[in-house]
């Protein structure tokens, strides 16, 4: 599709950024990445995501697209020729949703109590949050990825958190190889497609992030 | 296992948004009611992540949460179109979905608020019905011209919100406050696809004015 402006609004620890990026570089699509200062919302961003003020934001040709799973899944469809994320069939994408889904109404949550919160919160939060680690574990299955043979939507919905993995285990004070091995598996698998390993940051980088927020925060 | 099961529960606006889309493509099912208290095996089984209503089985094989079940029920039957067929409308339809989904336990807690709490909770229930009146500020429904997806989404918002003011005194909307929403609200409940697809006004008032009194009671 020539002539096509695409604009990505982004944060480079956002894990819901790096979903876009990865399934832009899956398909091959030139865009221009403007990293914005969230104490600092450019005019742009608040213009293109008047409801939420967030990132990532999708802008095709000038018209914006918000929230990271509703983008990938636009994406998709809009770019169809090259390397589908959806499955073909219905009851497939249907499961694909679902999960895509759970991974943002339960995993994030968690995540972040890990390393927001101390004693018995903290405690819980680790609990659910390698609870939620099993019940994805469970839906791969013994597939390599959760697309099947290819990397497909939940694996892009998923593989960014792994990013985060060092500061949760860190805080937390756990191993999520020695809790969940085939989550991990299953991360450094992805982490070898070059779309993932360019749109994920380094883990320590992210780390030194949570430091600064837990400072910022006075969590310590 | 052949044909079209639904798990679902009367009042609940979820159970009816999918009864609504199977009506729309003519789909014949067998609605089995579940009692909340007692969930049944089949729904345990059909969703272990959740364990909630709605799960629509089709052939046996079961999918979980409303709005994935309408996306589903759309690609799969034949008939009138739920969602837009263009990727950009598709999208802005999502959109608007999950920010119904996601922002009806603010206006719920505010339904049912009480004393110092209530004041913010309603400030905050306020704000979403900002959004949602400046979107329908140009639009006859939702879905433009039509009832549509987000239409079907917003049922809770359209029908159920109402009852809930009627039952607990609180007032929420106003059409001095919100008048794009109301005069939405109006058309709504004057269409023949909803008044077809919601359960019983009168059924419904009596259950929540029963909820007031149990709150009014005290804790059991």
């Amino acid at each position: 599709m020539a002539n096509d402006e695409v604009i990505l609004l982004d944060f480079w620890p956002s894990m819901f950024g790096m979903r876009l990026r990865i399934a832009l570089a899956e398909k091959e699509v030139k865009y221009e990445s403007k990293e914005e200062d969230l104490r600092n919302k450019s005019p742009l961003l608040l213009q293109m995501n008047p409801v939420h003020k967030k990132i990532p934001v999708l802008i095709h040709n000038g018209k914006p697209i918000c929230e990271s799973i509703i983008a990938v899944e636009y994406i998709d469809e809009v770019w169809k020729d090259k390397a589908p994320l959806l499955p073909t069939d219905p009851y497939e994408r249907a499961q694909a949703r679902f999960w895509a889904d759970y991974i943002d109404k339960k995993f994030f949550d968690s995540g972040r109590k890990i390393w927001t919160t101390k004693g018995e919160e903290q405690e819980a939060a680790k609990k659910d949050f390698i609870e939620c680690l099993k019940v994805l574990e469970g839906a791969l299955g013994e597939k390599p990825f959760f697309g099947g043979d290819n990397l497909g939507f939940v694996d892009v919905a998923l593989i960014g958190f792994y990013s985060w993995f060092f500061a949760y285990e860190t805080y937390g004070n756990f191993s999520t190889e020695a809790e969940c091995p085939k989550f991990v598996t299953w991360a450094k698998r992805c982490m070898q497609r070059d779309s993932v390993a360019k749109s994920l940051p380094d883990q320590h980088k992210v780390l030194e992030f949570v430091q600064t927020l837990r400072k910022k925060y006075g969590i310590e | 296992m052949s044909g079209v099961k639904l798990l679902g529960i009367n009042g609940s606006p979820a159970s009816r948004r999918v009864e609504w889309a199977l009506k729309i493509k003519g789909v014949e099912y067998e609605f089995i009611e579940e009692d909340l208290q007692n969930k049944s095996q089949l729904l345990l089984e059909s969703n272990p992540v959740y364990k909630k209503i709605p799960v629509l089985l089709h052939n046996g094989k079961p999918i979980a949460e409303s709005l994935v079940i309408i996306e589903y029920i759309d690609e799969v039957f034949e008939g009138p179109c739920i969602l837009p067929k263009d990727p950009y409308d598709r999208a802005i339809a999502r959109f608007w979905a999950k920010f119904l989904d996601e922002k009806l336990p603010a206006v719920w807690k505010a339904l049912w608020s009480q004393g110092e709490e209530q004041e913010e909770d309603k400030k905050e229930a306020y704000e979403v019905l900002k959004v949602l009146d400046n979107e329908l500020k140009d639009k006859k429904f939702f879905g433009g011209d039509g009832i549509g997806f987000v239409d079907i989404a917003a049922n809770f918002v359209g029908f159920w919100i109402g009852i809930v003011e009627e039952a607990t005194g609180v007032v929420l909307v106003t059409s001095e406050k919100f008048p794009n929403f109301c005069a939405w609200r109006n058309k709504y409940l004057n269409c023949d696809q909803v008044k077809e697809n919601m359960p019983s006004r009168e059924m419904l008032l009596g259950y929540f004015k029963s909820r007031v009194q149990a709150v009014a009671n005290g804790p059991k």
